[in-house]
């Protein structure tokens, strides 16, 4: 257990790209960050730095309390769990598990009763004799899974572990990883866990707190909560979320947001929180703040999908193409011949950004 | 009805026979053919196999392969050689060569390979293409130079000239192909290692070094095949006769004053071809895979 923290954390490629630009984050002891973003944005250059797998071009790492940028991998109390798992290929099962104590000296009978172990926590037991390319992908999964908590690491790293899994498997995996990391932490022996995925679903899930990252940049860093709530920029509102936020292109005049050709009225609460006031504006709200209504902003409706429970209405507003989830019983209510949808923004979930900067200027106070 | 339903059925059947009979026939005239070049190209073996047991005289007057007197005669005599050392010793000659130098070329192309594979140092590019260069080189270039260069250092008669290039990772050709089988195996595994604590000799030997194993079998059967064959090292630094590998020792069978006796010379060379033979069949199957296995583009 220790708390992970990088400080100006850069790199550069040989090559001359700059993949990472300064990146700063806290990660408490225990507790499980997930670092999302989508491909490309240097999530798994920022991991390998934190395992000492790349090195580390400026700024620093701590675990606990020491700087680890110049330490080998092995000596930085982590462990790593792989995409593709990583498994050593001419070893059973039993001796993938043990290597790392091995060589570490731990004495053979310890070795085997900490095998015995994790084996029974992952239900492995009756694999152990097996060789790597006798597993399937859930099960080599598992065993890379195992061959890092054997260690009892102070910081765990993942870097997208359940990629190469069906979604079945990996929903279930997900839910193990979860539990496992809650029970250990109650138990007071969870590791700091360091989450790489490009999978909002298992980041919103997973994650005690998660790291937005793009191009090298940290967007956001919070819970998912506060991430689907609040989010700080047009980056995130449009990252976090399912169907993506709508992003309405306007202006603010007074208190109204004004679309090419219609108005919004602002609520009180929201212009009171507003902390800049910027010409070009872009209204956000999410396909479930969306309403049908009788007043409100008019939509021409272009497609309509049918998801079971509720339905996804694709319009078009001034130029801009919204998105708005209805349930089947307001569908049915609705005006089936016309070929407009009459929209009302819910004012309690508005936000603001400033099209410029892709700030949310109407975050509420002391939000992060 | 019915007996129309028969003679459909038989019609049928018929034609299945027909098809099956005229498969077989096929199979049968492909093996044959097979059968009849595969003779072909083993036909000097076996001819010489069977040579090795006539007497001198019979192996120009009976043309078959199988003697009419079989005799171990040019077993015996061959084996004595018409010098004071009987074939024993080049035998055992051959193998000082061979082992050394078979262990030094599999430990050291490893290192070097696995230099190259991956790690990134200054003049890389620079001093893997001269490896390249090496490897385009005719061997008759550095004939010169390295003679000299060994008598020089006084290693002339001995094995070292033989031994030490080998050791010193100077076979580009095993150096490259190891290159090339570590290409195409991700470096997941060793990165894996390193998190659970190993250093980069411990990578090598525990990760690296098993997953090599099927193409260091090859280059090891590789050495061992070439240098068994190997006829102008030896005949280059070597002039002692009790230091002769067996690829000299048949030429001196052939060299000396007395009339050629073939039969000899064949049992000898039955026995020359047989190691290189019996490891070939003994390790066929890793030989195979690692020649293929290095063949996948990284
Ligand atoms: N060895 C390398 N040399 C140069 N650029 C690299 C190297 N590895 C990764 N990159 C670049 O760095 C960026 C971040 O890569 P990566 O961390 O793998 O992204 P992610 O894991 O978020 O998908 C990418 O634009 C990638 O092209
Ligand atoms: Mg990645």
């Amino acid at each position: 257990m220790a708390r992970l923290q990088l400080h100006n954390l850069e790199k550069t490629y040989g090559n001359g790209f700059r993949a990472v630009h300064g990146i700063n984050l806290d990660i408490e002891e225990g507790e499980f960050m997930v670092f999302v973003g989508p491909s490309g944005c240097a999530k798994s250059t920022t991991l390998r730095m934190i395992a000492g797998l790349e090195e580390i071009s400026g700024g620093e790492v701590r675990i606990g309390d020491r700087i680890v940028n110049d330490l080998q991998p092995g000596k930085r109390h982590i462990a790593m769990v792989f995409q593709n798992y990583a498994l050593y290929p001419h070893m059973k099962v039993r001796s993938n598990l043990s290597f790392g104590l091995r060589l570490a000296g731990v004495p053979k009978a310890e070795r085997a009763k900490a095998v015995d172990e994790v084996a029974r926590i992952l239900e492995i037991e009756p694999l152990l004799d097996r060789l790597p390319k006798q597993l399937s992908g859930g099960q080599a999964q598992r065993v890379a899974l195992g061959r890092a908590l054997i260690k009892k690491p102070e910081v765990f790293l993942f870097d997208e572990p359940l990629s190469n899994l069906d979604a079945k498997l990996r929903a279930s995996m997900r839910v193990r990883i979860t539990d496992l990391h809650r029970r250990l932490k109650a138990e007071g022996k969870a590791s700091t866990v360091v989450y790489v995925t490009h999978d909002q679903t298992e980041a919103m899930t997973m994650g005690d707190r998660i790291c937005v990252m793009q191009s090298g940049h940290i967007m956001q860093v919070a819970t998912p909560k506060v991430l689907y709530d609040q989010p700080a920029n047009l980056f995130v509102a449009s990252f976090i979320g399912s169907p993506e936020m709508n992003l309405i292109d306007g202006s603010l005049n007074g208190n109204t947001f004004t679309t090419a050709t219609q108005q919004v009225e602002l609520p009180p609460h929201l212009l009171g929180r507003l902390s800049s006031y910027p010409k070009k504006a872009v209204l956000g709200i999410r396909p479930q703040h969306l309403r049908l209504a009788t007043t409100g902003l008019t939509a021409t409706l272009k497609n309509v999908e049918f998801m079971g429970h509720e339905v996804y209405l694709y319009a078009n507003l001034d130029g801009t193409d919204v998105v708005c989830v209805a349930s089947t019983a307001e569908f049915d209510a609705m005006d089936r011949s016309a070929d407009h949808l009459t929209l009302q923004p819910d004012p309690a979930h508005m936000h603001i950004f400033d099209r410029e900067s892709g700030a949310n200027v109407s975050l509420p106070q002391g939000a992060a | 009805m019915t007996q129309m339903t028969d003679t459909t059925l038989d019609l049928a059947r018929q034609h299945a026979n027909a098809r099956i009979r005229k498969a077989r026939i096929n199979a049968a005239i492909r093996y044959v053919v097979l059968g009849i070049v595969g003779l072909v190209m083993l036909y000097p073996l076996i001819w010489l196999v069977g040579a090795s047991f006539k007497t001198n005289s019979e192996i120009f007057a009976n043309p078959g392969f199988l003697p009419q007197n079989p005799t171990a005669d040019g077993y015996i005599e061959g084996w004595k050689t018409s010098t004071p050392y009987t074939f024993g010793t080049f035998f055992l000659n051959s193998f000082k060569i061979i082992v050394p130098k078979v262990i030094g070329t599999v430990i050291s192309c490893t290192f070097v390979a696995y230099g190259f594979a991956r790690f990134d140092f200054p003049f890389k590019k620079i001093l893997f293409g001269s490896v390249i260069a090496i490897l385009l080189l005719p061997n008759v270039v550095t004939r010169i130079p390295q003679y000299i260069l060994f008598r020089d250092l006084g290693w002339l008669d001995s094995f070292l000239p033989l031994w030490v290039p080998s050791a010193l990772a100077g076979d580009a050709f095993f150096v490259f192909m190891l290159v090339q089988f570590l290409r195409a195996i991700p470096g997941d595994m060793e990165e894996a290692a390193r998190v659970d604590g190993a250093n980069s000799w411990q990578t090598l030997v525990f990760i690296v070094v098993p997953m090599l194993a099927p193409a260091l079998i090859s280059v090891a059967l590789f050495q061992f095949m070439w240098t068994m064959n190997d006829f102008l090292g030896p005949l280059i630094y070597i002039s002692s006769v009790d230091k002769y590998p067996v690829s000299l020792a048949l030429k001196l069978s052939i060299d000396t004053t007395e009339a050629f006796a073939w039969n000899r010379i064949l049992a000898m060379s039955v026995l020359t071809i047989t190691p290189a033979l019996a490891v070939f069949f003994a390790a066929q199957k890793y030989f195979i895979e690692g020649i293929s296995a290095g063949g996948i583009k990284g």
